[in-house]
Parts: C-alpha cells; sequence; structure tokens
C-alpha cells in the first residue's frame, strides 16, 4: 500500500538526475529492493506509469533487483541468508545459535539508469 | 537511433524521509523529549494502552499525542478528554506516517515542554515498520486474538521495535495462543526486544509497562 510514496520519491530522484545530465528521455531505471520489503513489482510500475506521465521518463521500465535477507548471528557472526518465511525461526547454519540480527533486506535503492 | 547512455544514480530512496526523521530525532533530543512510536494491527488495544498510560504517568511525565488515522478524530477526542494534548493527523488515506507528517505533529504540540510525545500510528502491522518517524523507542502491540503467529508474517515489525506489548491477555483462557511459541519466534527476530504482557482492560501488567517508560523518559533527561 506504500508504493505510492515510495514510487514519488523515485521519479524525484530519477528526474532530478535527467536534468544534470541533459536526458531527453528515460528508458530504464535499476533498482535493488531488499526481499524483506513487501512492495509488489507490478504495481510500483503501475504507480510510476501513472505518476511519470507527462515526463521525461515516462514510459520508462522499471527493473527491480531483489536483494536477500542476510541474518549474522551474534554468537559466531557468521552470515546467512534466509527466506521471508522462515525468518522468526532461523537458526545459524555454522554453530546454530538463534540469536542473530538483519543485515540486509531492506534495502530500496536506485542504482542507474539507461537514458538518451 | 540515439545512443544510450548509462548514469550512476546511486541514490537512497528513502532518503529523504530518513533525513527528515533523522532531523526530528535530534530536535527532541535538545528538547528532552522522547519521542516514542507505537505501531499495530487495528483493533489491538493502542489507544486504550495510551489511556492506560495517560493514567500511570499523571503527575509525573508530561506527556502529549499524536494520532494517526486515516479519516477520523475518535482517537484524539478520547485521549484530549482525559486533559492531554492531542493532536490528530488525518493521514487521508495513506497507511502510516512518515517524518514530516509527524513533524507537523510536533509542530503543533511544540509550545508544550513535553517529556514524552506518543505517536499513535496507522493501525497496519506492515506500512509503518518501513517509514522511519523520527521516534527514539519503537514499541508494538500484538493482541492475543491476533495469534501467534504474527512474527511468521510481519518479521520487519517485530525487527524494528524496542517493546512488544502482548495485549488482552485475559482472553488467553478462551484462546490457544501459544504464549511460548510467540516468545520464541520473536526473540529469534529481535534478541533485545522487550516483551511484555498486558491486559489494557484488567490492567494486569501496565504497571511493568509504566515502570520501563518512566526509566526510558528519565534516562532522556
Amino acid at each position: 500500500m506504500h508504493e505510492l510514496p515510495i514510487t514519488e520519491s523515485i521519479l524525484k530522484i530519477v528526474l532530478t538526475h535527467a536534468e544534470k545530465n541533459d536526458v531527453r528521455q528515460v528508458m530504464t531505471i535499476h533498482l535493488q529492493v531488499g526481499k524483506l520489503s513487501d512492495l509488489e513489482d507490478e504495481w510500483i510500475q503501475r504507480y510510476f506509469d501513472y505518476l511519470s506521465k507527462g515526463t521525461i521518463a515516462q514510459g520508462a521500465e522499471l527493473k527491480i533487483e531483489r536483494t536477500p535477507i542476510m541474518l549474522q548471528c551474534n554468537a559466531c557472526a557468521a552470515s546467512y541468508p534466509v527466506e521471508i518465511a522462515n525468518m522468526s525461526d532461523s537458526a545459524c547454519p555454522v554453530c546454530g545459535q538463534k540469536d542473530s540480527k538483519l543485515i540486509s533486506g531492506r534495502e530500496y535503492y536506485i542504482k542507474n539508469m539507461e537514458v538518451q | 537511433m540515439e545512443n544510450v547512455r548509462l548514469i550512476e544514480v546511486k541514490e537512497e530512496i528513502m532518503a529523504d524521509n530518513n533525513q527528515v526523521a533523522a532531523g526530528v530525532r535530534e530536535r527532541l533530543r535538545n528538547t528532552k523529549t522522547l519521542l516514542l512510536n507505537l505501531m499495530s494491527s487495528p483493533g489491538s488495544g493502542k489507544t486504550s494502552l495510551i489511556l492506560r498510560t495517560v493514567e500511570g504517568l499523571k503527575g509525573a511525565v508530561k506527556l502529549g499525542v499524536i494520532e494517526a488515522d486515516i479519516d477520523s478524530t475518535v482517537d484524539a477526542e478520547k485521549v484530549a478528554a482525559r486533559g492531554i494534548p492531542a493532536i490528530q493527523l488525518r493521514t487521508g488515506g495513506f497507511c502510516h506516517l512518515d517524518a514530516t507528517m509527524v513533524t507537523q505533529g510536533i509542530d503543533a504540540l511544540a509550545a508544550k515542554e513535553l517529556d514524552l510525545i506518543i505517536i499513535e500510528n496507522v493501525g497496519n502491522l506492515v506500512c509503518p515498520a518501513e517509514f522511519d518517524t523520527g521516534a527514539h523507542k519503537n514499541v508494538m502491540i500484538l493482541s492475543v486474538p491476533e495469534g501467534d503467529d504474527k512474527p511468521l508474517k510481519y518479521p520487519l515489525m517485530f525487527t524494528i521495535c524496542d517493546v512488544l506489548l502482548v495485549n488482552k491477555i485475559d482472553y488467553l483462557s478462551l484462546s490457544d495462543f501459544d504464549m511460548a511459541a510467540l516468545r520464541k519466534r520473536v526473540l529469534t527476530l529481535n534478541s533485545n526486544i522487550r516483551i511484555i504482557e498486558v491486559s489494557c482492560k484488567t490492567g494486569a501488567g501496565i504497571e511493568d509497562w509504566i515502570a520501563w517508560l518512566k526509566k526510558e523518559v528519565d534516562e532522556f533527561k
């Protein structure tokens, strides 16, 4: 449901960079979004299509790379990937401890964009 | 066809909000006002907990409340009726509060020289977890009727909170809620979280919550 503010933010950043670089048309935008985010790729694109109408980013395609959820064991410091459904029942594959901290999976990042 | 160029952007999408949130935290650090963000599903007892908190802190802590609601003022009216400054933010359909909306609430409360401001976030276990409000402490409520499986479905919320209040424990005997399983799941996600079992209806456990809160407010001075 919070695709809208996220998408507004993406568009704002994209247009700022486009202006600085004399862009005529934004074609593709590469994003990194953590797997912990519940955003739906399809909806981000739909909101983007709606918000970008009449701008040089109109028609741009969003390519979303999902970054894995990584935990770091508080006992032995090993890091390991987990899926969202297993997070609350995960154990360190090295030492078996369940005590961990989240080190990635919450990313919202614009990497780069292809433009003309 | 014109050549396609690649532009490196390398920007955090949430950077604007994160910056405003950091500003809120610093501003309230300077006025020694602790900002607490209270989150939960709809109907788990956020307003009831705030009313219990108003009672528990009476005379000891100067408290203000920022209420977020999609489109009503019911909650703010309940709090204001207890003589507590309450600001209602209508989120106009938004599912969460962001730091800019919270700033409006703080501006409206600014003249009151408060020790503590509680944000009652929009009832939702998903979106509020993703947006930094500028709060110094995040607290969530899970009520017994919602079930002990919520950490499986909404891990991020449990990961970012300092305190989990398990509310409506007066329902425990009527349900198959497994408190031990809940604790295990939550502590696996977040070993630093403090879990306090309460009933806003009977008052059970409320003194533990108030004791935690008073200590946090005192330490913020």
